[in-house]
């Protein structure tokens, strides 16, 4: 059994990622992984709060890592949004000691410090380095053969790093989809920006972001295509047919967090796994493998 | 004229270079692999390699109140690509908080509107509700968009992926995110 302190983030918790928040429990718990959630965690800090008040950002961070260090144990996170802020805080504590004495400065106004002890990390991270791929293969009850699925890794669980993948060109999904027994299609736009929260204020310049990815996933032969991150299966999927209404395209991808996946490779139920929750419906190309 | 012109330049780029991840920006040498890599740099009113160059140049006024820092989707892309290691993602967020503080942001574009309907969600309960922002963001924005969101909203809902109900901390909890946030008010700033 491994343990980690959990921070499932705003939208895997109960908002319109549940399905990854489902999914990552289940998996977690076929692979003997104990994720204990991080008791009355806030908001990450996330990329709109430092945009409007750094200071604001940092702290509101900054609590989280402070509860976090009181178990002592890495904290995770599934979300990309969160995992960057998280770790940007984390690691600019210790770079930078002016911002260290303000944040510290506000910590003891809520009775808390932070002595910088702890990780950060991404699920991804945990699965593919921590349990690693043979342990995950060893699980599989249902080989996931002949399923063509695009790895979209995004832009924060890479970026900025240091990372535990390749900025550009990261692997690790790759590695984790075959040894599920799918196929990870080429795709070179896998740690492109799917446009992140801009798509509710510039719509039309994320829509266009999506419609990329769309089509480079869809011309390499991908069946589905799975992710790492909250908002980028969100623009995929649910803003998959304003693309196609925008380009006059007929994209029909469905896009499954990577967990689903795993999940459905386990022989766990789809309902457990959040599946109905795609709104692109993902039942289609997963017949073969759904467990009811 | 001289002076006043270099006391301005010294401004903008020493605020910028005091903020973590900012210092570096008097290294750029204008190669412009910042402008290629970025996604959105064909809808900014300058590139990011232009608005480092004026921000240098103490054009204040234009920086602050242009749509540039806006349209990044902080991919980080031109972080990792950068020959002097300058944190240009961190120096776009830098030059919204300034913007904003100065209450300068730019009216073409929405962004800053959404982030601080986003901000006030965290700072009031220290989580965000989806749909409550989503909301608050198009009243004050425009109503007539929500008309056209409806339907997506019914898909989500009926796909079980929007809660009516906001996650609360603990009334404990909550008191004590408020008290770190209010002390960071009060120390003004980074």
């Amino acid at each position: 059994m491994k343990y980690y302190t959990y921070f499932p983030g705003c939208s895997s918790s109960d908002g319109g990622a549940k399905a990854y928040g489902m999914s990552t429990e289940a998996v977690a718990r076929a692979l003997d992984v104990e994720l204990i959630e991080l008791e009355d965690w806030n908001c990450c800090g996330s990329t709109p709060y430092t945009s409007v008040d750094e200071l604001a950002s940092f702290c509101s961070s900054a609590r989280n890592l402070a509860l976090a260090e009181e178990k002592g144990l890495d904290l995770v996170t599934p979300c990309s949004a969160c995992y960057v802020i998280l770790s940007k805080t984390n690691s600019y504590l210790k770079e930078y000691p002016e911002l260290r004495a303000k944040v510290d400065e506000a910590l003891a106004a809520g009775g808390l410090e932070y002595h910088r002890t702890i990780k950060v990390r991404h699920l991804l991270d945990v699965f593919a380095n921590d349990i690693g791929f043979d342990e995950i293969a060893s699980k599989v009850k249902r080989n996931l053969g002949g399923l063509k699925v695009a790895p979209y890794y995004g832009c924060q669980v890479v970026r900025p790093g240091p990372s535990f993948d390749d900025p550009e060109s990261p692997q690790s999904l790759d590695r984790l989809i075959e040894c599920l027994g799918a196929e990870a299609t080429p795709f070179p736009l896998k740690a492109r920006c799917c446009g992140g929260s801009l798509i509710i204020s510039e719509e039309d310049l994320a829509l266009g972001l999506i419609r990329k990815l769309l089509d480079s996933a869809s011309s390499n032969g991908a069946e589905c295509i799975a992710t790492v991150c909250p908002l980028c299966q969100t623009n995929l999927d649910v803003y998959q047919g304003k693309v196609n209404k925008k380009f006059k395209t007929s994209f029909k991808l469905p896009v499954l967090f990577f967990t689903q996946l795993m999940g459905l490779a386990f022989g766990i139920d789809g309902k457990t796994l959040g599946l109905e929750k795609c709104i692109v419906p993902a039942e289609k190309i997963l017949t073969r493998y759904i467990e009811r | 004229m001289e002076a006043t012109k270099a006391q301005v330049t010294g401004t903008l780029v020493g605020e910028i270079s005091s903020v973590p991840g900012g210092e570096r920006i008097r290294l750029c040498i204008q190669c412009g692999t910042c402008s290629a890599s970025c996604p959105n740099a064909n809808r900014m009113d300058h590139t990011p390699r232009k608005l480092i160059a004026m921000a240098r140049a103490g054009m204040r006024e234009e920086v602050l109140s242009s749509n540039s820092m806006w349209l990044c989707a902080s991919c980080y892309l031109c972080t990792v690509r950068c020959p002097r290691e300058i944190k240009i993602t961190d120096i776009m967020h830098a030059l919204e908080c300034l913007s904003v503080r100065e209450n300068v942001s730019s009216a073409r574009t929405l962004t800053p509107t959404m982030y601080r309907s986003f901000s006030d969600f965290v700072y009031s309960i220290g989580s965000v509700p989806e749909p409550s922002f989503m909301i608050l963001f198009y009243l004050l924005t425009n109503p007539l968009r929500a008309m056209r969101m409806i339907p997506m909203a019914f898909s989500l809902l009926t796909h079980g992926r929007m809660s009516i109900k906001a996650r609360r901390l603990k009334p404990e909890a909550e008191r004590q995110f408020k008290a770190i946030l209010d002390k960071a008010e009060e120390l003004g700033g980074i």
